[in-house]
């Protein structure tokens, strides 16, 4: 499902941080075209 | 979701178009995932950034949703501790919600 997709990560910094979610869909197959980590508090 | 980060989704998708654009959240509670992923599909239902009455139509998944698509080592390294502490269910459900 991931493969030759653009993906926008919206990572949470008391969740899974953008850069983890972008280690996997790249192992996937995916295109990062955007990364962030937001902070909630 | 950060108003900022609603106007960059806004860019994005009207550069890559929503059929090939997904959005992945990883996002601790199943309410902040559940916002983030309505504010995507249909607008932002605090009516207070870009996406207010902007139905951009995304599909949006939460990272758990996507453990069986990703190399099984580096989801491990990445996410394992998480998904321990997390309630997973509540969030994948939540999340779900706004892709029918």
């Amino acid at each position: 499902m991931l493969k030759g997709k653009k993906v926008a990560i919206l990572g949470d910094r008391d969740g899974i941080p953008g850069p983890a979610i972008e280690e996997c869909v790249k192992s996937a197959g995916a295109d990062v075209v955007f990364s962030t980590t937001e902070c909630f508090v | 979701m950060d108003l900022e980060n609603q106007a960059r989704i806004k860019d994005l998708t009207d550069k890559y178009g929503k059929e090939d654009l997904i959005v992945i959240l990883g996002g601790a509670e199943a309410e902040a995932s559940g916002l983030a992923a309505e504010t995507v599909a249909t607008g932002d239902p605090t009516f207070a950034g870009p996406l207010s009455g902007v139905s951009l139509g995304l599909k949006a998944y939460h990272m758990f949703e996507l453990k069986d698509d990703v190399d099984a080592k580096i989801y491990d390294e990445q996410i394992g501790m998480m998904e321990m502490v997390l309630n997973v269910d509540e969030i994948v459900e939540e999340v779900k919600t706004y892709r029918k």
